[in-house]
Formats: structure tokens, C-alpha cells, sequence
């Protein structure tokens, strides 16, 4: 109960941070004309933060299952 | 390969395709082998969410706002990271109350009211058929475009109705709705083999998307480098690269971010295969993240399409919502364009067919029942069996859901209204959150308040985004929007009270949000909850608590079980029914159903079944016509909520104390493994101590007993055996006082003086002290004293103990005659440190640490038995540590050893 | 035949005293500083008696007197073990690994000399 409750937590702190990197004035600090690998940089800038975030997210949910499962 | 009767053809195959897949995901259903009991399947489904307006749309907007297009993507992979607590939420209390649709979501939980439900109805109804139709416009776009192959450029002329192959993929989706949608009235009102198909349709538009994602950035260009490399070097596509020109881009991008979010869980297919389709809570795990990771991978491309799109037909005035398209096709890639064709297609289709059902159980059971059951209240009653009626209803409702999104479409053609109805459709959708969130986390939201809140800004979104958008269609007077209604300034609808600075959706958002927010709060607040709307609202926010209070607590009266059964299989059938009241009574005991006990239990069951067909408000209204209901006084139901909660608080409080029991045994257990370590660690101080004390002694004795029982040994033998016995009296005496020592530091019984100590002289006097020693033993010692040292607080006595005992040590491992010992006394970052080395044998480097343990001599056969009681390092270090300083050793083996200790400065 | 007596302990004292006391009973005795060197010299001299005492450095008496039983060539060494710890769990250890008898320290120098006199009688 308090480890499920734990990992809720970690989402809902995923979500903040999400909420954090996605807007303004985070984004603003990316946005400029550069490019990072050959793409514009806030291209870049979001999509790899999408994909942490995801990757967090999948980390916090399926982590969580293994413990469940483990400990039946 | 692109001609009419061809691409037809292929269209109508993959139609058939739904439905075998449909079919074989009901039949599998029926055998009780669902193939949607997949956590994967679930997630897939959820991908509904992404229909022509991204697959082609996606494309569209970011060739005119570059990044722009992503928000509507990152709201949802937001909303998903609450997904364990908000949907989770949603899923249980739907679940619980058998709730089958938005409208009956919110209806339920303010008190069933039917005026609720049939508003949010009416809303969702206006919100979003122009959405069914912008997916219908975008088939026969699609259509037109790809059969023009060679041209790139769509006919203008649409053709009539009866020769447009759009009107008859509309009608094959209704028939698909009607087959798959309304197979039987469930309970659940659960569709499997839909669901089926739209997880495929979800990865057939993938792959599709991925395809001509691939090929544009590979094939015709050199990858997404290139891509941006060549956009860049053009100033007009370089702006497309960054999110914002000005700050108000930064609103625009978190508006629709917020939009997005909230249309994910409101938008009417996305609370039906998110909750109605939902099978299993664990579901919900992999969807977190798989669905986020759909989206994601649906736009890696989009940008490279759109920007390789607008160079390509630079200058060719194309529609850049066509790209996904046209690309393919002016590459001469036939079989791409029918794969990109077919995606779209699936992309439409499944957001149309979801969306229809989702609509239509709404309008069945929100809007028609109640008015039938009210107008025709009586004669609805004398029917026998009215679930033929009611899959009638629903089967109407699916067909006139889908004309009207078909002729909407023909009617508004290529006019604003229909094109940039996604947006708007989102921000009608998006009025639902604060009555929906609300009610699941405020008890005291009531029914006005919904109504209020939803009224007011269901009204603000028609008067800010609505209206205009048919302005701009040319259906009202463009001054509308430039001058204001009877050309008043204040009321321009995109700049209401004259709130410029935002584009329309975050002025639509801002506008329509502080009404519906404000007019909820504060009518909720006008009077306090009624009974039913306390009990609903218990029952919808407490939903995750493990022990609700169940709804039949909260019903009093009397009713015949017969007429309850019978009631029910008016609407779900009477052999339904009949099954379900069977396994009901099997449940309770009971082996005939008619035999059961017309309790409060059975009243509850009959609504909730009636709950599933015909949605909480007309559920209610129709068991209220068979069951005479005490109403419960809102102090009644306080109490039994009270009682309820009081119940949960007891259990809360069992579990906690339960846990702290736990907590406290296990805190025992620790401390008595601690008192046992400890008891141990005495027990071995106490053999260690009575070791040291025997060996002396066992001299002493032996020595003695020989003097005594050899009065004729030689002389010199005597006086040997006599300082032998002198000597090992002394080290007794030094033993009894040391441990004595130890004992007194430990236990915190020591008089320490703290002063002010000068090291040098401290030095000066041990060495002058422990001379004696040096000179036996012919060790040579050296004080290396820097001058300028501050002094330490300590204690000088016991400072001097630990000198003169790092002395003694020093010499008694120091060679004889060979032997040197430095003593040096220097500054240092942490103090002053004392330094003292010999040139001995060292220490091995394990026993560096051992040597401050108590009885622990180092020495071995390299270093003979030293003479010593094993406690003078272990003081000497306590005495350190007490004056906040450290003692340590650096050896190396055979290269003699260095005691250093540093005290801080005072 | 003068019976052979070895003596292990790290007390130079002890030894100094137990060495004086075999001696004035006739017996022939060397002499031991730790464990290794107590081994090496059972070994090399099989003497009858070993006094051994238990806490030496490099390897303990209990250890010597293991590693003595086993070994069949040294069946004739007895041993009596000497140990300044005198709990009874530890003189029951040592019986039950082989020793021949167990005396605490400090002894009796008359019942030392008794016993060894009973071990090699």
C-alpha cells in the first residue's frame, strides 16, 4: 500500500516536472535559433524530454508491478 | 493502380476487415476469451484520440505554426501521468455505478438528474458532430485527391450525394455502429469487438503515418538533417522551427497544452474506451505510458513531413494538409499513397465510429428516454417489453448522429467552421472539467451548480469560438467579429470586455473557464447538497476508499421483488433479466428469484441494472415508479454517511494502529538484538578483562608458590623470581587502572578540566617523563616543535596521558639501539596535529583499525608479544574524540609507524 | 628415559616459572612463543606432554591441539591445556577437540605438577 502510493506520487511529480519543462519560461530558454544533431533545438528539446518523460513514467508504472507481482 | 474503382475497392476491404475483426473480437467475447483483456489492446484504443485532424491536420498546422501542433499531443502524455489517480478514479466509480456514458457520469453524480444529463448531452451533441464531420471531409478529400493521380490538386465540385463515395462510408460506418454497438443492452454496455477494431484501425494509421514519415525524410531527402538544415537556410520555414515570436505564443502553447489534457478525458470516445471499455483496472498500468508513447511516435515525423512538403511544392500553392498525401503521390509512390490513403481512412473511421456510440448511447439515454418516459409515461409503462424500443432508439440515434455529421459536412464544405472545428470542439468538450473533476473531489458541488457552470460556459465557448467560426464561415456578418454585436466594442467576441492579447482559444478558454468555474463554485455554495446529491457525492469521491458506503445504505421504502424483476426486463429483455436476477439470488442464498426479499439490496441491483441500459437519471425515475420510496431526509442521509465515515475512520484507525504495533514490534525486536549484541560485547569485555587480570596473576602465583616451596634456590634465582613479581604486580595495578579509565570514559564519568593547552609544553613534559624508557632501551627521540602553534581546549592531563602513551608505544616498537622515535608538533587545516613516529616494524594494514579496539594488541611473531594491557590506544582515542579531535595510524609494513592525533585550535 | 615436556605460551613469565617447575621435577623442556612455532616443534621434537596455552598469536591452542589429534604420527602427545579464559564452555571445548586435561589460570604450581605427573604416569 505505501510502496503503490509511493510510485502515485512519483507520477504525480512526473507530471509536474512535465508541466515545468513544457512551458513557459523553460521553453522560452530553448527556443532559440540553434540547431542541436542538425535539428532545431527546441525540436530536439521537447521530444527528448517527451521521451524521458515516458520512459519515467513506464519506470515509476512497471517497476511498481514486478514489486506487486514479486511480493505475492 | 490509383483509379476510382481501385482505391474503392481497397477502402471497402478494409471496411470488411473491421467488421471480421469486430466479429471475431464478439465471438471471442462470448466464449469468454476476450481479446481485449490486454493491457496493449487497452492502450491502442485509447490512440482513438488521434484522428484525421492528426493525421492529415498534424501535418497542416505545423507547415503554419511549426512546432505548434505538439501541445495538443503533451497536454495528454501530461494527464496520462495523473492517469493513476484521476482515470483510475473514474474508471471505479463508472464501475460501481454502472455508468455508461459522460452525460450519465455527470448526471449521476449530482443526484441522477436527467436535466444534467441531457444538457451535457446537448453539448457534446454540438461539440461534436462538426468533429464527425471534418472526419467524414477529410475521407472524401483524401478520395478526391488520390483518384485525381496523376494531378495533385483536388477538383473543386463535389459530387451529389447519392454518387459520393463518402455518403456510403458513412452509412457502411452506421451499419458497422449499429452492428457491433447496440449487439444487446448490457449492463456494462461494453464493446468488444469494437474496441478490437479500433486498436487495429490505431496501428494501422501508425504504421501508415511511420511509412510516409520514413520515406519522405529518407528517401526523398537525406534524412531529418538534411530537412532542417535546407529549412533553415530559408528564413520564411526557419520560423517554423521555434515555438514562439512573442510571449503570446507561449499562452497560446500552454492553452491548448491545457485544452489537450482535459479533452483527453472529456472528449466523449475518449471517456468510452478509456472507462465504459475498460476491462480491467491493471489495464490502466501500461497505459500510462504506452499511450503517451503512441502519441510520441505519431509526431517524430511530422515536422520533417510538413517542412519537406513546403519546400517541395514551394510555390505550388498546395494544401499542406494534403502533404501526407500528395508527397507519395508526386513521388510516384502509387502503393504508399493507397497505404497513407487507407491509414487515413482507419484514422476517420475509428474516431467515427467510437464517437457515434458514445453519442448515441448519450442521446438514448440522456435526452430520448427521458422525454418518452415523461410525455408518454403511461403508455410506456402498459408495454410489456420495451428493449426492442430501446436498441430502436439507439439504432436511430447512431443513423441520425452520422447524417447529421455527413451533411454538416456538406452543408459547411470548405468554410472555417468545419475546418477549424477541432479546437472548438476541444474547448466545448473541456466545459464538462470542473463539473466532472469537481464533483469527484467536492462534496459540495450540487446539481445547480453544474447546471449553472456548464450553462454559463457552454455559453461564453458558443459566443467566443461558435458564432465567430460561422462569422468567419460567412453564416453571420463578418462585422460580428470586427465591430461587436450592434457594433458594441466591449462584446466582440474575441475580445470580450475588451481582453485583447489572446488568440481565440485562450480567450475562448480564459472567458468560458472563469464562468463555468465561478458560476459552479458559487451556485454549489447558494445552498447546501440535498440528500441525493450527499449520497451521489459520497459515492464519487470517496470511490478509491476501500470501504464506500454502499447506495442501497441509502434507499428506504418498500417494493415487490416480482414488479422489480419485471421492470427491469422491460428494458434489458425478459430473459436478461430473468439471468441476471438468478445469478443475483444465487449470490444472496436464494435458489428462486422470485423468492427474494424486495430489500433495499435488491432495489439498488434492479437500478444499477437499469443503470447500465438506460443511464442513473431514468434509472432512477423508472424503479421510483415500481418502488415506494421513504425519502431519506438530507439529515438522514447525513447520518448513515456520517456512520459510514465513521466506520471507514474506525478501520483507518484499526489499520493504523495496526501498523504501529507492527512498527513498535519490530523497533522491540531490534532493541533486544541491540541489548543482546551489547550483552554480548560485555560478556566479551568481561572475558577479555578477567584474560588480562589472569595472566599477571598466574605469574604472581606460580613465582610465589615456587619461593615458597624452594627455600634453598640460589640467590640470584630468588631475586629474578622476586622482580618478576614486582614487574607483574605493576602491570596489574596499571591493567586495573586503565580499564578503570576506560570505564569511567564510557560511562561519561570522567571530571574533565577543559583549558586552554599548550601543546609544546605538553610534548616537553611527556618527553621528559618517558626519558627514562629511551634511555633503557637506547631509542634516540627527536621533538620537532614549530613555534607558532595555537593552543587547544582539553584537558592537559589526559592530553599528556595520550602523549606519554603514544610514547611508550613508540619505544616499545622501536628497535633497541637502533631505535628512533620523532615526535613532531606542526598546524594544520582541521588544527593542531601531533605527530609520532618510530622507525619499528609497522603495522599491517589490517590491523590498523584493530589496534583501537580494546585488548586488541597489534604485534605478532615479527614483533614478539608486546608488553602492554591492549587499552591505552583505545583511551587515548576516546580522549581525543572527546575534545572533537581524531587518532589515527599511517604505517606501512617494515617502514615503522606514525600516530598522528589533531585536536582543533581553540 | 627422561620424558620430553613442550611448553607454549606468549607469557614469557609463565613460561619463566612453568619452565623452573618441570625442570626441578626432571623432566626435559622446551620451549614455545606462538602457536606455529609450538606446532613446528611438536612435530619435530614429539614431546611426551605439551602445556598449551590457548590465546597465542598466529594460531591458537585449540587449533594446535586439532591439528595434533589429527595427525596420527604425534598419537602419543599428550596435552594439557593452560587458558587464562575460564569459562566452562571453553574447557568443555577443548576436551572435546582432545586434550588430554585443562587447568585455568592462574594454577596451583603444586596440582600443575600433580597433573602432569598423572598425564605422563
Amino acid at each position: 500500500m505505501q510502496r503503490s502510493s509511493l510510485s502515485g506520487q512519483r507520477l504525480v511529480a512526473v507530471f509536474m516536472v512535465g508541466c515545468f519543462l513544457f512551458n513557459y519560461p523553460v521553453l522560452a530558454v530553448f527556443d532559440r535559433a540553434r540547431s542541436l544533431f542538425g535539428a532545431p533545438l527546441v525540436f530536439v528539446y521537447l521530444f527528448a524530454v517527451w521521451a524521458a518523460l515516458i520512459g519515467l513514467m513506464a519506470w515509476v508504472v512497471e517497476r511498481r508491478e514486478r514489486h506487486e507481482r514479486g511480493g505475492n | 493502380m490509383l483509379q476510382g474503382p481501385v482505391v474503392i475497392a481497397v477502402s471497402f476491404c478494409y471496411l470488411a476487415l473491421l467488421f471480421a475483426v469486430a466479429y471475431w473480437g464478439d465471438k471471442r467475447a462470448d466464449q469468454g476469451r476476450s481479446v481485449i483483456a490486454n493491457p496493449t489492446i487497452y492502450a491502442l484504443s485509447m490512440a482513438v484520440y488521434c484522428t484525421t485532424w492528426t493525421y492529415y491536420g498534424s501535418v497542416g498546422r505545423a507547415a503554419v505554426s511549426g512546432v505548434g501542433f505538439l501541445p495538443i499531443y503533451l497536454g495528454p502524455t501530461l494527464v496520462m501521468a495523473l492517469g493513476g489517480f484521476l482515470i483510475l478514479k473514474m474508471i471505479r466509480t463508472a464501475k460501481a455505478n454502472r455508468i455508461t456514458s459522460i452525460a450519465d457520469f455527470i448526471a449521476s453524480r449530482y443526484g441522477k438528474s436527467q436535466l444534467l444529463g441531457g444538457l451535457v448531452t446537448v453539448i457534446a451533441v454540438i461539440g461534436v458532430i462538426p468533429y464527425i464531420a471534418l472526419q467524414l471531409k477529410a475521407v472524401s478529400g483524401s478520395y478526391d485527391l488520390i483518384v485525381g493521380y496523376p494531378a495533385l490538386i483536388a477538383p473543386k465540385e463535389g459530387s451529389p450525394v447519392l454518387a459520393d463515395t463518402t455518403f456510403y462510408i458513412a452509412l457502411i460506418l452506421a451499419a458497422f455502429t449499429i452492428l457491433f454497438g447496440t449487439r444487446h443492452l448490457d449492463a456494462t454496455e461494453r464493446h468488444e469487438g469494437m474496441v478490437a477494431a479500433v486498436a487495429l484501425e490505431s496501428v494501422v494509421k501508425l504504421v501508415a503515418f511511420g511509412a510516409v514519415g520514413l520515406f519522405v525524410t529518407f528517401v526523398l531527402y537525406d534524412g531529418a538533417g538534411d530537412i532542417f538544415r535546407r529549412a533553415l537556410e530559408d528564413p520564411q520555414l526557419a520560423k517554423l522551427t521555434a515555438v514562439a515570436a512573442d510571449s503570446r505564443s507561449y499562452a497560446t502553447w500552454f492553452s491548448l497544452t491545457l485544452l489537450a489534457g482535459l479533452a483527453i478525458l472529456m472528449l466523449p470516445r475518449q471517456f468510452q474506451v478509456t472507462v465504459v471499455e475498460n476491462v480491467s483496472e491493471a489495464h490502466l498500468k501500461r497505459a500510462i505510458w504506452l499511450f503517451p508513447l503512441y502519441l510520441f511516435l505519431i509526431n517524430l515525423f511530422v515536422l520533417p513531413i510538413a517542412l519537406g512538403g513546403l519546400m517541395r511544392f514551394a510555390g505550388q500553392g498546395m494544401d499542406a494538409d494534403s502533404f501526407v498525401l500528395t508527397l507519395p503521390m508526386s513521388a510516384q509512390q502509387e502503393l504508399l499513397a493507397l497505404l497513407v490513403f487507407v491509414g487515413g481512412l482507419s484514422a476517420a473511421t475509428g474516431m467515427v465510429i467510437v464517437e457515434t456510440i458514445a453519442l448515441s448511447t448519450m442521446v438514448c439515454n440522456d435526452l430520448v428516454m427521458p422525454l418518452l418516459l415523461r410525455t408518454r409515461a403511461l403508455a410506456l409503462h402498459a408495454e410489456r417489453d420495451l428493449s426492442g424500443l430501446l436498441l430502436g432508439i439507439r439504432r436511430g440515434a447512431i443513423v441520425v448522429v452520422l447524417l447529421l455529421g455527413y451533411f454538416y459536412f456538406r452543408l459547411a464544405g470548405d468554410a472555417y467552421a468545419l475546418v477549424g472545428i477541432g479546437l472548438i470542439s476541444f474547448a466545448a468538450v473541456a466545459q464538462f472539467a470542473p463539473a466532472l473533476i469537481g464533483g469527484m473531489y467536492w462534496r459540495g458541488g450540487t446539481r445547480d451548480g453544474a447546471l449553472a457552470g456548464l450553462s454559463a460556459g457552454f455559453a461564453v465557448w458558443a459566443y467566443t469560438l461558435l458564432l465567430p467560426s460561422f462569422a468567419k464561415s460567412g453564416w453571420l456578418p463578418a462585422r460580428f467579429i470586427s465591430d461587436g454585436p450592434f457594433a458594441i466594442e466591449l462584446l466582440k467576441p474575441h475580445q470580450l470586455f475588451g481582453l485583447a492579447g489572446l488568440d481565440d482559444i485562450s480567450h475562448c478558454l480564459f472567458w468560458s473557464f472563469a464562468a463555468n468555474i465561478g458560476a459552479y463554485v458559487v451556485v454549489s455554495l447558494l445552498r447546501p447538497p440535498t440528500a441525493a446529491e450527499a449520497s451521489q457525492a459520497t459515492q464519487f469521491v470517496d470511490a478509491l476508499k476501500t470501504t464506500r458506503p454502499v447506495g442501497s445504505a441509502l434507499w428506504r421504502g418498500s417494493a415487490d421483488a416480482g414488479e422489480l424483476i419485471a421492470l427491469v426486463g422491460r428494458f434489458l429483455g425478459p430473459r436478461r433479466a430473468e439471468a441476471a436476477f438468478a445469478a443475483y439470488a444465487r449470490r444472496r442464498g436464494v435458489d428462486d428469484a422470485a423468492r427474494l426479499e424486495a430489500d433495499a439490496d435488491l432495489v439498488h441491483h434492479a437500478e444499477s441494472l437499469l443503470t447500465g441500459a438506460i443511464g442513473s437519471a431514468s434509472a432512477r425515475a423508472m424503479v421510483a415508479s415500481v418502488a415506494k420510496e421513504e425519502p431519506l431526509s438530507l439529515a438522514e442521509v447525513m447520518n448513515i454517511l456520517d456512520e459510514a465515515s465513521q466506520l471507514r475512520t474506525y478501520s483507518r484507525e484499526l489499520e493504523r494502529k495496526s501498523r504501529e504495533l507492527e512498527a513498535a514490534t519490530s523497533e522491540l525486536k531490534a532493541a533486544n538484538d541491540r541489548l543482546l549484541e551489547l550483552d554480548r560485547l560485555k560478556d566479551d569485555f568481561i572475558a577479555s578483562v578477567s584474560h588480562e587480570l589472569r595472566t599477571p596473576l598466574t605469574s604472581i602465583r606460580a613465582f610465589s608458590e615456587i619461593l615458597r616451596d624452594s627455600p634453598h634456590a640460589p640467590l640470584a634465582e630468588r631475586e629474578r623470581f622476586l622482580g618478576i613479581i614486582v614487574s607483574e604486580t605493576e602491570r596489574l595495578t596499571r591493567l586495573v587502572n586503565q580499564i578503570l579509565d576506560m570505564a569511567k570514559i564510557e560511562s561519561g564519568n570522567v571530571d574533565w578540566r577543559v583549558e586552554d593547552v599548550d601543546l609544546k609544553s605538553v610534548i616537553e613534559q611527556s618527553a621528559e617523563a618517558t626519558g627514562q624508557l629511551f634511555l633503557d632501551k637506547g631509542v634516540r627521540l627527536e621533538l620537532d616543535l614549530s613555534p607558532a602553534v595555537p593552543t587547544v581546549r582539553a584537558d592537559r592531563d589526559h592530553v599528556m596521558q595520550v602523549v606519554i602513551n603514544l610514547l611508550s608505544n613508540a619505544v616499545k616498537f622501536a628497535p633497541a639501539r637502533a631505535g628512533r622515535v620523532c615526535i613532531r608538533l606542526g598546524r594544520d587545516a582541521d588544527g593542531v596535529r601531533v605527530r609520532v613516529e618510530d622507525n619499528g616494524p609497522g603495522i599491517r594494514s589490517e590491523d590498523r583499525e584493530v589496534i583501537f579496539e580494546r585488548f586488541r594488541q597489534g604485534g605478532d611473531s615479527l614483533t614478539g608479544k608486546p608488553t602492554g594491557t591492549g587499552l591505552g590506544l583505545p583511551i587515548s582515542r576516546k580522549i581525543v574524540e572527546y575534545f572533537g579531535g581524531r587518532l589515527w595510524v599511517e604505517s606501512e609494513r617494515g617502514q615503522g609507524a606514525a600516530f598522528v592525533f589533531v585536536l582543533p585550535a581553540a | 628415559m627422561t620424558r620430553k615436556i613442550l611448553i607454549a605460551d606468549d607469557e614469557q613469565n609463565i613460561v619463566i616459572s612453568v619452565e623452573f617447575l618441570m625442570k626441578r621435577e626432571g623432566y626435559a623442556v622446551s620451549v614455545a612463543a606462538d602457536g606455529e612455532e609450538a606446532l613446528t616443534k611438536i612435530r619435530a621434537e614429539k614431546p611426551d606432554l605439551v602445556l598449551l596455552d590457548v590465546m597465542m598469536p598466529k594460531k591458537n591452542g585449540f587449533e594446535i591441539c586439532q591439528e595434533v589429534r589429527a595427525d596420527a604420527a604425534l598419537a602419543g602427545v599428550r596435552i594439557l591445556m593452560l587458558t587464562a579464559r575460564g569459562r566452562d564452555t571453553e574447557v568443555a571445548k577443548g576436551l572435546a577437540i582432545g586434550a588430554d586435561a585443562y587447568m585455568t589460570k592462574p594454577f596451583s604450581t603444586r596440582e600443575l605438577v600433580e597433573k602432569v605427573r598423572e598425564l605422563l604416569g
